[in-house]
């Protein structure tokens, strides 16, 4: 089965119609920009700072930030055993964006099939797809995740595991709103009177049209898993030393709030940039995907939302 | 409308009773209470007497059956950390998050309602960005490490607010503020989109054609109409303000059901968190009844 790629013949053009889009929003385009590095700290990160990061260094003991004598990656100062801090938010920069990509992508694949299906079969496998959703709606995801977590072994699979099952419901619930759309539009309704497969019409003419909205909350889904991750994380229950995510290293400065507040500090703003990163690409996304939206990035960027 | 709600009902209750039989045979599975509650140094035996006294020797469908036997008669069974009724254990620390939640909502409530309209009648003027930037950051920040960051700043740089506990009013100022933040961005969002539909829709067109004043404009015609969605986010939100409650209700030292929830899962206080669970969804469920009788205060058309 083809998947639907109609840009695909013009695909220089597009890449600098989005590209010019991006650039038309600065701050959606900064945004982007933190996230590409971030993505870079991640894929090379622990290959090339691992030894620096697990390094203890006695002298360099909660040493305090903004100062090059010790070095460029004391810089941020270092954290109860003398480690540097920049180094080990770049190498945990890795496990923190894995877990959340892993469990975006396993929760958006299984709720889009699962909404496929209930939108499009009959009511009946709707209904109960629906009512499944229901059972993991009906509490609220964190303490969810902290009951399932604490009988699983804290690991990074049982992470993404737990996280990803609290948010099927979301997709789940869009992708079906959207197929029982989408499905009495006209050109479904040609395409079934012309003949063409179930399978055909779901992946040719429907996932096309709601890939958009899926991809745009996805987005903004990243920021809100990796915020339940390291919240996770801070409460014990996560990502286990010494491995390390953000949010354990909150956790772990959090005893020396009073002597180096540095410690917690900064892996904090690092979730909070790169969250707020993904918001701002979020809502450009929501309007540079949806083609009737799109001309007010291409008319010289100027924003009259 | 009351076959809706009945529905509603019957649907809530198997979730309910899904998540419990999940519950009660995974929180088994991780260990043995005896190893925790009784000294490093106990002899087998007095382990052995431990599990008789509270059930645990029992094979497990067994002491399912116990336990549904009497949840039918309204024993949750007892707390084995506090030696105490759990339901009454639960429902002690669900009124503090209780008080909590209900503050922070109305706050926010009124905070995002009135910010929203003004974003929302002043398109891309300073209070619109200023608007949409407090909405961004209530997105976006980890609510653990906005509480460190109070703590240091408010409570330890400037001495202004304690760090824990509860006691006076200022012991819940801080914990008000952290869980503030992300349900006021959320709500602001939706208030300030679902106004300016609601001002550039036909019939508010109309009034204004036919020379209403600005005043019963926006308070007859749009307001009301607009609080339809918020309503539902309101709802939402309320429910998600749990999450919050469990973080920040470790990080103060605060004696709600969330702090309780993670402390008896750490103590394998079994009873507690299947009592918890309960509690807790049967609130859920009670305000979501509270939003769809609102809606259909609200909107006629759902009332038949």
């Amino acid at each position: 089965m083809a998947t639907p790629t109609t840009d695909d013949t013009k695909a220089p053009g597009a890449l600098r119609r989005y590209a010019r889009m991006l650039w038309a929003d600065k701050l959606a385009c900064a945004a982007a920009l933190f996230l590409l590095m971030m993505l870079l700290f991640a894929v090379f990160g622990p290959t090339l700072l691992d030894g620096a990061a697990s390094k203890q260094n006695l002298r360099a003991r909660n040493a305090a930030p903004f100062t090059l004598e010790r070095g460029f990656l004391y810089l941020l100062g270092g954290d109860a055993l003398g480690r540097p801090l920049l180094a080990r938010i770049i190498v945990a920069a890795q496990n923190t964006l894995v877990i959340a990509a892993g469990a975006v992508a396993a929760s958006m694949a299984v709720g889009a099939t699962l909404g496929l299906i209930a939108g499009y079969a009959g009511r009946t496998t709707g209904e109960v797809i629906m009512r499944l959703a229901d059972v993991i709606m009906s509490f609220p995801s964190l303490l969810l995740a902290v009951i399932v977590l604490y009988m699983l072994e804290p690991s990074i699979g049982n992470l993404v595991l737990v996280l990803a099952i609290t948010r099927i419901p979301i997709y789940l619930r869009t992708t079906r709103a959207e197929v029982l759309e989408v499905r009495e539009r006209m050109f479904v309704q040609a395409a079934q009177v012309m003949g063409a497969s179930t399978l055909r019409i779901i992946f040719r003419h429907i996932l096309p049209v709601i890939l958009p909205t899926l991809l745009t909350i996805a987005t903004l889904d990243f920021a809100f898993v990796m915020l339940a991750e390291s919240a996770l994380s801070f409460l014990g229950i996560g990502i286990q030393p010494p491995e390390i995510t953000w949010g354990l290293m909150v956790s772990q400065g959090r005893q020396y709030l009073t002597s180096a507040w540095w410690l917690a500090f900064w892996p904090g703003l690092a979730i909070i940039l790169t969250t707020m990163s993904l918001n701002l690409l979020s809502s450009w996304m929501r309007i540079a995907l949806n083609p009737t939206q799109r001309w007010r990035l291409e008319l010289g960027g100027k924003r009259n939302d | 409308m009351s076959s809706m709600l009945g529905k509603r009902a019957v649907s809530s209750f198997i979730s309910l009773m899904v998540l419990i039989v999940l519950v009660f045979f995974l929180s088994r599975l991780t260990g043995d209470p005896a190893a925790l509650y009784l000294p490093v140094d106990a002899s087998e035996a007095m382990r052995d007497n431990f599990r008789e006294i509270h059930g645990l020797n029992d094979p497990v469908l067994v002491q399912f059956t116990h336990y549904i036997t009497d949840l039918v008669c309204f024993d949750f069974g007892d707390s084995l950390r506090k030696a105490r009724p759990a339901l009454e254990v639960v429902l002690d620390s669900f009124t503090w998050t209780l008080q909590l939640a209900l503050i922070t909502m109305a706050l926010v409530s009124a905070a995002a309602i009135a910010l929203g309209s003004l974003a929302a009648f002043h398109v891309g003027s300073w209070l619109d960005r200023l608007a949409s930037g407090l909405s961004l950051i209530g997105a976006s920040a980890p609510d653990f490490w906005i509480a460190i960051v109070g703590i240091v700043l408010f409570s330890v740089t400037l001495g202004w607010l304690p760090t824990s506990g509860t006691g006076t009013v200022w012991h819940w100022v801080l914990p008000i503020a952290v869980l503030f933040i992300r349900p006021f961005g959320l709500i602001l969002q939706v208030v300030r989109g679902s106004m300016i539909t609601a001002l550039g829709s036909a019939y508010v067109k109309t009034a204004r054609a036919k020379g209403v004043r600005n005043r019963p404009v926006i308070f007859v015609h749009t307001l009301r109409n607009a609080m339809l969605p918020v309503i539902t986010v309101i709802g939402d939100q309320a429910a998600a303000l749990l999450n919050g409650a469990v973080v920040v209700e470790t990080i103060f030292g605060f004696p709600g059901v969330g702090k309780l929830m993670i402390d008896s899962i750490l103590q394998r206080d079994f009873n507690v968190i299947l009592a918890a669970i309960m509690v807790t969804a049967l609130a859920i469920f009670l305000m979501n009844l509270l939003i769809d009788i609102a809606y259909a205060l609200l909107d006629p058309r759902i009332r038949t």
